[in-house]
């Protein structure tokens, strides 16, 4: 829930709160709602009763100092870990109660670029972005291998077919990851930190790829970042977490706008 | 035990390094003891809860026949030489040791029983578990811990594939697979180069030699032995997929679970074995 000294984001979380009311319009544009979640690891509070939104897409960039729980947050939307409590609601359907069969199906429909992209390493390029089409998909080994293809070609990668993970960059890498994350045309895709020790060359490419594939694909989408500029370049709205709570939600300017110490410290430092 | 303060020289009561947690002689062997007795009933809870994902995730589909055979592959196939070449030197030192002290003896005849039954009966199955321990113990902690840390097993997961089946179940059921295989491998190569040994010393034919190895002993003299590494290839698999799945700390946490791995899996192939060869004493003399 929103801190009480926190007056400027009354506007934003107030729409987040309509949100998780659940009328059956709201399901249907609300791709991702997430409310009162709660993550703790020990004694450490990760997560405390965060609440945030995401339309159908659009794109949310979540910011945030190193250790708040944004990477956490992916992970929970994901089901990779599980909340202590709280919602979280993927086009209508609670997640946090799901047996691991049906959040298999659910994760069908999620893609997933992971923050050092997770590449299989004992697979080529191609191999790694035909796994989830063998394992989920009908396709024939030749529709297959248009289709990954298609997806390196989208992410500029189509004569790097047969290398190995070892063998390519960092941002290479990360367009592997992304057409990986695509396959298998997810309707929410989540990005960890997609330009992380990337040079701020490449980091403007992924963040025109991501631009491109998003208005491609037209997906829910919310990014973890630390790169400001990223995140005003890709972004619909932005969240700042601190202390386990969006912070303040709202577009870019609207957080340039702010009066909030915090908020005006983390622009200046971040820009 | 540090106790500060001049005990029973003045009416001051010791005074302990922390008040909130005083350290007296009892609660300091208490807790030596306590401590790793607690994270070893811990380990071992963690194992069962491991073992119970692994077998639901085995009952559902899809079954993952090709990773299946990469497993069996790599597992099987690849340990075979070293298997095989580790069985013919067991055959050959025994065949060499057995003789000078069954000729003191004047015992020379029992000299091919003596190498089939020992190897058969223990020398092939636990070398052979042993082996496997070092060699695809070390290689799946290390291959899952790698990939832990580098969240390959989270993206496995997250693209709804099930890593207890995909990688753990596959891995386990390889291993209990292979390792009575290899074990008849290594009993091959072992009686046949305990012949050869032999027969350089004394000529002996290879069909006297086995007819001689072979007097006395039934079939279940050497099916039990043999398909007893079925539970040491259980052990290995799972210890391995364990110990590789829960690893932390980086490329320093890798070293430790291939470590962990091997050592962990040759402690319990050398318990069960103790255990397995009473039970088939019991139900198989």
């Amino acid at each position: 829930m929103m801190p009480a000294d926190q007056p400027v984001l009354l506007g934003v979380l107030e729409s987040g709160a309509t949100a998780t009311e659940n009328s059956a319009e709201e399901t249907h544009a609300t791709a991702i709602a997430i409310s009162g979640l709660h993550k703790s690891f020990g004694s450490q509070v990760v997560l405390n009763g965060t609440n945030l939104n995401v339309a159908s897409g659009e794109t949310l960039a979540v910011l945030g100092r190193s250790g708040t729980g944004k990477s956490v947050l992916l992970k929970l939307i994901i089901g990779l870990q599980k909340p202590d409590s709280g919602s979280i609601r993927i086009h209508g359907q609670e997640i946090t109660r799901l047996d691991l069969d049906a959040m298999n199906e659910l994760r069908k429909q999620m893609g997933f670029l992971f923050q050092h992209a997770a590449l299989y390493d004992s697979l080529t390029v191609e191999q790694n972005i035909a796994f989830p089409l063998k394992r989920h998909t009908q396709m024939t080994e030749s529709q297959q291998r248009a289709r990954v293809q298609e997806l390196l070609a989208s992410v500029g990668m189509e004569r790097d077919l047969q290398k190995m993970p070892s063998d390519l960059s960092g941002g290479m890498q990360k367009r592997v990851g992304l057409a990986r994350a695509l396959a298998l045309e997810p309707a929410i895709l989540l990005l960890d930190e997609p330009t992380a020790g990337l040079d701020p060359i490449t980091s403007g490419e992924i963040d025109q790829l991501i631009l491109k594939l998003q208005k491609e694909y037209d997906m829910a989408s919310i990014v973890v970042t630390h790169d400001l500029l990223g995140a005003k370049t890709i972004a619909d709205r932005i969240a700042l977490l601190h202390d386990g709570n969006v912070l303040i939600e709202g577009s870019f300017a609207e957080l340039e706008e702010s009066r909030d110490e915090f908020v005006s410290e983390f622009l200046k430092r971040d820009s | 035990m540090e106790v500060a303060g001049n005990v029973g020289m003045g009416f001051s009561p010791p005074v302990y390094p922390d008040a909130r947690h005083p350290t007296t002689p009892m609660s300091s062997t208490l807790t030596s003891v306590w401590s790793p007795a607690y994270r070893f009933l811990e380990w071992f809870g963690d194992l069962g809860f491991f073992a119970s994902q692994v077998l639901r995730s085995a009952v559902r589909r899809p079954f993952e026949g090709r990773e299946l055979l990469r497993q069996l592959d790599d597992i099987g196939s690849r340990s075979f030489p070293l298997v095989a070449l580790a069985g013919a030197a067991i055959g050959a030192v025994l065949a060499l040791e057995t003789r000078s002290s069954l000729v003191q003896f004047g015992a020379k005849s029992m000299l091919p029983a003596a190498i089939v039954f020992s190897i058969i009966h223990e020398t092939g199955p636990v070398m052979t578990g042993l082996i496997v321990c070092g060699r695809v113990g070390a290689g799946i902690g290390a291959e899952l811990g790698s990939m832990k840390v580098s969240e390959q097993i989270d993206a496995i997961e997250a693209s709804g594939v099930n890593p207890y089946k995909f990688l753990a179940f596959t891995r386990i059921l390889a291993c209990i697979l292979m390792l009575p295989l290899l074990t008849l491998a290594a009993d091959f190569s072992g009686v046949m180069v305990g012949w050869i040994a032999n027969t350089l010393v004394e000529p002996i034919s290879f069909q006297k030699f086995i007819h001689q190895g072979l007097a006395g002993t039934s079939f279940n003299d050497f099916l039990a032995p043999t398909f007893r590494t079925a539970v040491f290839g259980l052990i290995i698999g799972m210890i391995g997929c364990f110990q590789g799945m829960r690893t932390q700390g980086g490329t320093a946490g890798v070293g430790r679970s291939a470590t962990s791995s091997v050592v962990l899996s040759s402690l319990f192939v050398i318990l069960a074995d103790v255990i397995l060869v009473k039970l088939i004493l019991v139900f198989f003399s």
